[in-house]
């Protein structure tokens, strides 16, 4: 159990891309961090150079109180679940368990508990002698799952461990993970690019775009208080309306005529003007026209896409709601519309 | 899965019918007469041939010089094999571990692989000559005074190291696609478990690489035994009287310089018999054990 810093962590690799531009962030002893951000965005390289398996091209990495970028993977007391599960093909569950302790010098009786205990944790015990191959994808995620937990690590590593299973599977999994690692307290970083996963299992999420940390915070704070555009379009499903506006000589942000919205104190020019499709309602004295084109059913709820002030809208409406295609009328539930540069996207 | 069949029951025999006659002709035909005239006595100006039974087979078993020959050719066959497939799988893995390289290292080394065994065994000729081959010259610096062809240790090396030399390219290839097809991940994972190189080689890469290792064994040991032919038949070429020579070199000698048909027929035999016994012994154990998806 330990906290990790990173301090101006950068990866350049060998062909001079730029995965990781120079990140920094802590995360204090027994927190849920999950890195989350679009395909390619480095948040495997992040996450594989605080395992060790590459190079860190700047920085320092600790974890604890001890800089480890120069100590090998097997000394930084890590464990890792991979997407794959990367499971030893010829040895057994048992095998495949015990396989870190056995070359860290504990004894026989002792790694044998310790499998034991594991798999006892994880439904595994009757499955102790099979091959990986013998086993169901559920299964050798589990087997994966135990061959972290008996290292007993200081830190958690996880590569989108839920990402070839089942929708089913995963929202179990996604549970008992986040079930484990709070029962034994250990630090654990996870990456997904699922915004369902980060939401529900973090303690604090960080947001990666680009190789660039786009936004570090709880969930609440990410989904109230989405630093960027690219935050407030990322996490949520649907994604937050985005709204072209011109701040106007008295202070609002005007879409169109007729339909314009408060803007904080010193905002000026283009912006945009961010409201999630869950925060309307339909008001028949709502002051916001909109024209709906499309109604999707989700089941618990009812996705009405169209047209306001001449943009692309979207309205999440309860189930119980009857709405037909047309002309409707709309007014802000709760909050404020959230407000952002358009040209830096950041939030003002 | 759907079943394709034929409508006529004679086209898929008529289809066969070439290979067969292949077979037959290349195979069964020399086979069936080798174990035949193995029971000969053949005279050796080619007027008739006499039944003597299994006395081609006692005479064998009981020279001196046969059994020479076999003890030669186990000795060769287990250096050539265990060098020919340690010193490919030390390259394959220095290779593997720098993987850009090595494409050329690959392309390089497989260009021995398409010397024909004889060529090999000239250019080894050429190499261990007394006056003028460079590792003669070498051992000579070394004050090992190399004599191919008069000194029967010096020439069996020769030979072992020509055979050697022409088989590393082919297990090389094997085992780099072999080490290659082992999931990056797993190893990753086995550089979090194990801090020791060596540690991770011997408990995860070795035993992944078992299947195409074991089915090297096989491959090497036949080619240990007959494709080095031409190696042995170039390098002792002229004397093989008091040189090394493999078993198969000997049915060759006996049969046709010495024109004894029948006890290189039961020679033959006696080879047929092992590759038969190799071959089951790989279907059983291969296919049964080594084995992980
Ligand atoms: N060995 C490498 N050499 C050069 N570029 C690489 C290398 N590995 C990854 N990259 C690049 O670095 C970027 C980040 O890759 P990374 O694997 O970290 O993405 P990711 O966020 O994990 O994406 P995904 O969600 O698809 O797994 C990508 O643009 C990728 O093309
Ligand atoms: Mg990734």
């Amino acid at each position: 159990m330990a906290k990790v810093t990173l301090d101006g962590i950068r990866k350049v690799y060998p062909n001079g891309f730029e995965a990781v531009k120079p990140s920094s962030f802590d995360i204090p002893d027994g927190e849920f961090v999950v890195l989350v951000g679009p395909s390619g965005c480095g948040k495997s390289t992040l996450l594989r150079m605080i395992a060790g398996l590459e190079d860190i091209s700047e920085g320092a990495l600790s974890i604890g109180d001890r800089v480890v970028n120069d100590v090998d993977p097997a000394d930084r007391n890590i464990a890792m679940v991979f997407q794959n599960y990367a499971l030893y093909p010829h040895m057994t569950v048992a095998k495949n368990m015990g396989y870190g302790l056995k070359n860290r010098g504990v004894s026989k009786a002792e790694i044998e508990r310790k499998v034991a205990e594991a798999a006892e944790m994880l439904d595994l015990s009757a499955l102790l002698d099979r091959r990986p191959s013998q086993l169901s994808g559920g299964q050798r995620q589990r087997v994966a799952m135990g061959r972290a937990i008996v290292r007993n690590p200081d830190l958690f590593l996880f590569d989108e461990p839920l990402s070839n299973l089942d929708a089913k599977l995963r929202n179990q999994m996604r549970i008992e993970i986040r079930a484990l690692q709070r029962r034994l307290g250990v630090t654990a970083i996870y990456v997904t690019h699922d915004q369902v996963e980060a939401m529900t299992m973090a303690d604090r999420i960080i947001v990666l775009n680009g190789g660039v940390i786009e936004q570090i915070g709880t969930p609440t704070e990410i989904y109230e208080n989405p630093a960027s555009t690219f935050v407030a379009g990322f996490m949520g499903a649907p994604p937050m309306n985005l709204l072209k506006a011109k701040v106007n000589g008295a202070g609002t942000a005007e879409v169109t005529e007729g339909l314009s919205f408060p803007a904080p104190a010193g905002a000026s020019g283009d912006v945009l003007v961010g409201i999630r499709p869950e925060d309307l309602e339909i008001a028949e004295d709502g002051d916001m026209q909109m024209e709906v084109k499309i109604v999707e059913e989700l089941g618990a709820n009812r996705l009405l896409h169209g047209d306001l002030g001449g943009q692309e809208f979207s309205v999440s409406v309860p189930k119980q709601q009857e709405v037909t295609e047309g002309q409707i009328a709309l007014r802000i539930k709760s909050g404020e519309p959230h407000v952002f540069d358009a040209n830096s996207g950041r939030r003002l | 899965m759907k079943r394709a069949g034929f409508t006529n029951r004679w086209l898929p025999v008529l289809l066969l019918v070439p290979q067969l006659i292949i077979i037959a002709v290349f195979f069964y035909w020399p086979a069936g007469y080798a174990i035949q005239s193995s029971f000969y006595l053949q005279d050796p100006f080619g007027f008739g041939s006499t039944f003597v039974g299994l006395e081609n087979y006692t005479d064998l078993l009981s020279a001196s010089e046969y059994r020479k020959v076999a003890w030669f050719t186990v000795i060769f066959t287990l250096l050539v094999t265990f060098f020919s497939l340690a010193l490919s799988l030390l390259l394959a893995v220095k290779a593997d571990n720098i993987l850009r390289g090595a494409k050329t290292y690959r392309t390089l080394l497989m260009w021995v692989y398409a010397v024909a065994p004889p060529v090999a065994g000239f250019i080894g000729i050429m190499m261990f000559d007394q006056s003028t081959g460079p590792i003669s010259n070498f051992f000579k610096s070394l004050g090992w005074d190399f004599t191919l062809g008069v000194n029967y240790f010096d020439t069996a090396s020769a030979m072992v190291i020509v055979s050697v030399w022409k088989q590393v390219p082919v297990n090389f290839i094997f085992f780099l696609s072999g080490l290659q097809s082992i999931p990056r991940s797993v190893r990753e994972a086995a550089l979090i478990d194990n801090r020791s190189g060596m540690g991770r080689f011997w408990d995860v890469t070795f035993p992944l690489l078992a299947p195409t290792g074991f089915f090297l064994l096989i491959i090497n040991i036949t080619y240990s035994l007959f494709d080095t032919f031409g190696v042995v038949d170039t390098l002792v070429k002229g004397e093989p009287g008091n040189n090394p020579m493999t078993l198969v070199y000997k049915v060759y000698v006996d049969g046709f310089r010495g024109n004894d048909l029948g006890g290189s027929s039961a020679q033959s035999v006696i080879l047929m018999v092992l590759v038969l016994a190799l071959t089951i012994f790989q279907f059983r154990l291969v296919e049964r054990r080594i084995h992980y998806t």
